[in-house]
């Protein structure tokens, strides 16, 4: 990557290891920021390759490839993988690439505990990868690792708890540093309702990672002493509850799912008014909106297990929350189509992954509506409509969201643009292929299909073939974009001026493509500040 | 991995060769099947009916808000001359109107959906009682008053199929995973109530014809119950919805009905079996293979 040359002070090139040092021993928030970025490519391919090998078994009925034991250490590792290696890592490598540049900052507040937190996750995905080498099996009882079963797995058992462990101290320390950094670090004229929408998804998101991801650290090491030190807490032969781990996971679990999507909902923010040419529609509404969701987030855990047998009560109060989520997420969704309204809109391809993150992330909340729905749920529940729902809001929301922000700050990380004609390309296989993949899997759950299953009935096998077909496009389509960076780094057109995009507004366009290495050494002024506000 | 290749390549291969022209050789096809089944419960098809309505719900809202993006994708983008409208940033009426819609929406769909749940879980005045407790991997099935009690695990065809490399094409298996030894008999007509447990980890019976699912807990008796219409006599088949381990896929749920009459009969007969001393569940099973 090009150095960038700091246009103010010297000082710059004292701090500034280079070679391995400069990553191993980097504080610097870009660099940590690329490192976590490449990290989550790297993983989201790892755990692409294990979906690969899903589809390819799902791809007609009878066992071909693998045992189902295998099987299930594939779902289990595929889903682990993607959430904690994939989508979670490259948020927080957004968030360092653009928090500071975003809110006026030299860089993050606590460069050395931001190494630490990245350099925790390859030790953390090791052990977890390497779970698949010990004796016995992968852990292979879902991503859920619901008890009793996951008690059954041997020696891979306390690596992945240890796993879990590191994943959770890592994003811990990542969401302190981005609280500390954006309630400290703001340009002086900065108040909380100027900051970018991006910097406001990430703030609750770190919020809500505090809150829960000592939970989940909790109910692992409860399972981990329930393994190795005769507790009980979810052994029912002991006393114990093995409910009361579903209602512990799910506590961390459903703000998870939360974490994973609200800075998504800060990226379509900005990408839609930048293209659009207009001001985010209702910014304020926004603001409250994902400040809504994450509260709610805390009061519907238990909508993943209306088939446990909780008290009627119960399950009513948690079908009305879990519907009530649907209201602050329309007022988002209107809120994006009213930035489009009289816009003038162009099509460049991070505005196309945005497009299409409304449409498919709307498909998504509306099977997760019907989801909501106790009776229908009963249907639903641990069918392959589940995964076709969460599959739309990870992978046509979450996922899409990443792409279209790594092709929106692109330019301003490289100074260089890419070729926009390959990203297209990228978009239009990754969209026409998601949907060959995941759109089926709406038919196979109604049908009866259970989920983490390596075999189905044969009136099954049209729909998973196609599936099949979608995700193996897919799977392909993704190579697209490591190639498509690797080529814009190495030879892309430099950018002129400091705006890639015409329509761009916001603090990181006021500096130079790439930034200088202490990103904003003098803090941006008042009218800086609100020239680059969205509203 | 390199054996993963070649099955894609050759199942991408047969597909092609079938989308040439080639008529599928499956007796059952599948691509018809694409919505939940009405059941032959009342509350299956109640459950259908609040499953369409919530669908047409979401089609409706769909057209309305997709209609509204796809008309600005058309209509105000810069190729065709449109300039941005920048005064165009808040409106406080519309943002109480866009949040006001959708809360009545979702009453009108809460509140069918809430009465129906309430219905559903009203397991009172069951006329029969009958025990199911999950194991790894099938279930174990018992009639509570007469004691009749049986192991209902994958029919042996399957079985056979389903191993790894068995050579043998599940099209030529009739209920290829969906098939038992020894299905649980039910009247029609009668309020079935199921005691769900399980002796080792969670699984989860599921009927979807039924439209019952409930889970199977270690330690705990979930109760649920089912009235299957008077007439609709027959087999349902259903699965194990919980991830249970190794063989998950492998422990279908397989219901019978029969007329109250026929089920009187069939219970005495077991129950005089049973008495005898034979063992109800037993089958020869081919040990599964690894």
């Amino acid at each position: 990557m090009a150095e960038p040359h700091a246009e103010t002070s010297h000082a710059d090139h004292d701090h500034k290891p280079h070679g391995w040092r400069r990553w191993v021993f980097a504080t610097n928030h870009k660099d940590i920021g690329t490192m976590y970025l490449v990290a989550s490519c790297v993983m989201f391919f790892i755990g692409g390759s294990a979906a690969m090998m899903i589809r390819a078994e799902l791809f007609k009925p009878g066992m071909q490839l693998v045992d189902p034991g295998v099987f299930n250490s594939l779902t289990t590792l595929h889903g682990l993988i993607m959430i904690f290696g994939a989508i979670m890592p490259a948020w927080v490598g957004l968030a360092n690439w653009m928090i500071p540049l975003q809110i006026g900052a030299p860089d993050m507040a606590l460069p050395r505990l931001n190494n630490l937190s990245f350099w925790i996750l390859p030790f953390a995905f090791s052990l977890l990868i390497a779970t698949l080498f010990v004796p016995g099996s992968a852990p292979a009882g879902g991503w859920t690792m619901y008890p009793p079963l996951t008690l059954q797995f041997g020696d891979s058992f306390p690596m992945l708890i240890f796993a879990i462990h590191l994943m959770g101290i890592s994003s811990i320390l990542g969401a302190i540093n981005v609280i500390v950094t954006i309630m400290n670090m703001r340009a002086p004229g900065m108040t909380l309702l100027l900051m970018p929408l991006f910097v406001w998804a990430w703030l609750i998101t770190a919020f809500l990672l505090i809150a829960v991801m000592p939970v989940l650290a909790g109910a692992v090491t409860m399972m981990l002493t329930d393994h190795f030190f005769g507790t009980s807490f979810f052994n029912a032969a002991g006393g114990g509850d093995p409910v009361m781990f579903q209602h512990i996971f799910w506590f961390f679990g459903h703000p998870e799912v939360y974490i994973m999507i609200l800075p998504a909902f800060g990226v379509i923010s900005e990408i839609i008014p930048t293209f659009s040419r207009k001001p985010i529609f209702g910014y304020e509404a926004m603001v409250y909106a994902i400040a809504s969701i994450a509260f709610l987030s805390f009061i519907v855990w238990a909508h993943h297990m209306f088939t446990v047998g909780l008290p009627v009560s119960a399950q009513l109060f948690f079908m009305f929350s879990t519907m009530l989520i649907a209201v602050p997420t329309g007022v988002k969704v209107f809120n994006w189509a009213a930035t489009m309204w009289k816009g003038s809109l162009t099509f460049e391809p991070p505005m196309l992954f945005a497009i299409a993150f409304l449409f498919l992330f709307s498909i998504g909340g509306f099977s997760g509506l019907m989801l909501a729905l106790v009776p229908a749920d009963y249907q639903y529940h641990g069918t392959y409509f589940v995964v076709a729902h969460f599959h739309y809001v990870l992978v046509t929301g979450s996922a899409f969201a990443i792409f279209g922000g790594v092709y929106y700050w692109l330019p301003k990380w490289t100074g260089r643009m890419y070729n926009m004609a390959l990203a297209k390309w990228h978009f239009w296989l990754s969209t026409i292929f998601v949907n060959v993949l995941f759109f089926p899997q709406h038919f196979l759950g109604l049908a009866g299909m259970p989920r983490r299953t390596p075999d189905y009935a044969v009136q099954f096998t049209d729909w998973n073939m196609v599936s099949s077909i979608g995700g193996f496009a897919f799977g392909v389509s993704q190579l697209l974009l490591p190639y498509i960076v690797w080529r814009c780094v190495r030879a892309g057109k430099p950018v002129e001026g400091n705006k890639a995009w015409d329509g761009a507004h916001g603090l990181e366009w006021e500096l130079p493509s790439p930034p200088p290495f202490h990103s904003w050494t003098v803090p941006p002024s008042d009218a800086l500040v609100a020239r680059g506000a969205s509203h | 991995m390199h054996r993963a290749r070649l099955g894609i390549l050759g199942g991408t291969l047969a597909l092609l060769a079938t989308a040439a022209g080639a008529p599928v050789a499956s007796a059952q096809s599948g691509w018809s099947l694409l919505n939940l089944p009405v059941g032959v419960t009342d509350v299956s098809r109640k459950i259908y009916g609040l499953h369409m309505m919530a669908f047409w719900i979401c089609v409706g809202i769909a057209v309305v808000v997709f209609g509204v993006m796809i008309w600005s994708l058309i209509f105000h983008r810069r190729s065709r001359g449109a300039v941005a409208d920048v005064t165009l940033i808040h409106n406080t009426k519309v943002e109480v109107i866009w949040t006001a819609v959708p809360v009545l929406i979702l009453i009108s769909m809460a509140v069918p959906a809430a009465n129906l749940l309430v219905k559903i879980n009203d397991n009172s005045h069951a006329q029969l009682d009958i025990k199911v407790t999950g194991f790894q991997w099938g279930w174990q099935y018992t009639y509570m008053k007469s004691g009749v009690s049986f192991v209902s695990k994958l029919a042996y065809d399957t079985d056979a199929a389903r191993q790894l490399g068995s050579g043998i094409n599940p099209d030529t298996v009739k209920n290829y995973l969906l098939d038992v030894d020894h299905p649980l008999v039910v009247p029609t007509g009668t309020k079935v109530r199921l005691l769900i447990t399980s002796v080792d980890v969670i699984h989860s019976w599921w009927l979807p014809d039924f439209g019952v699912k409930r889970d199977a807990l270690p330690g705990f008796i979930n109760e649920v119950s089912f009235t299957v219409d008077p007439g609709k006599l027959g087999v349902y088949r259903g699965q194990c919805t919980e991830l249970c381990g190794r063989d998950h896929a492998y422990m279908p749920v397989v219901v019978r009905t029969v007329s109250p009459a026929d089920f009187a009969a069939w219970l005495k007969r077991q129950q005089a079996l049973q008495k005898q001393g034979v063992d109800l569940s037993a089958q020869t099973i081919a040990a599964p293979a690894g």
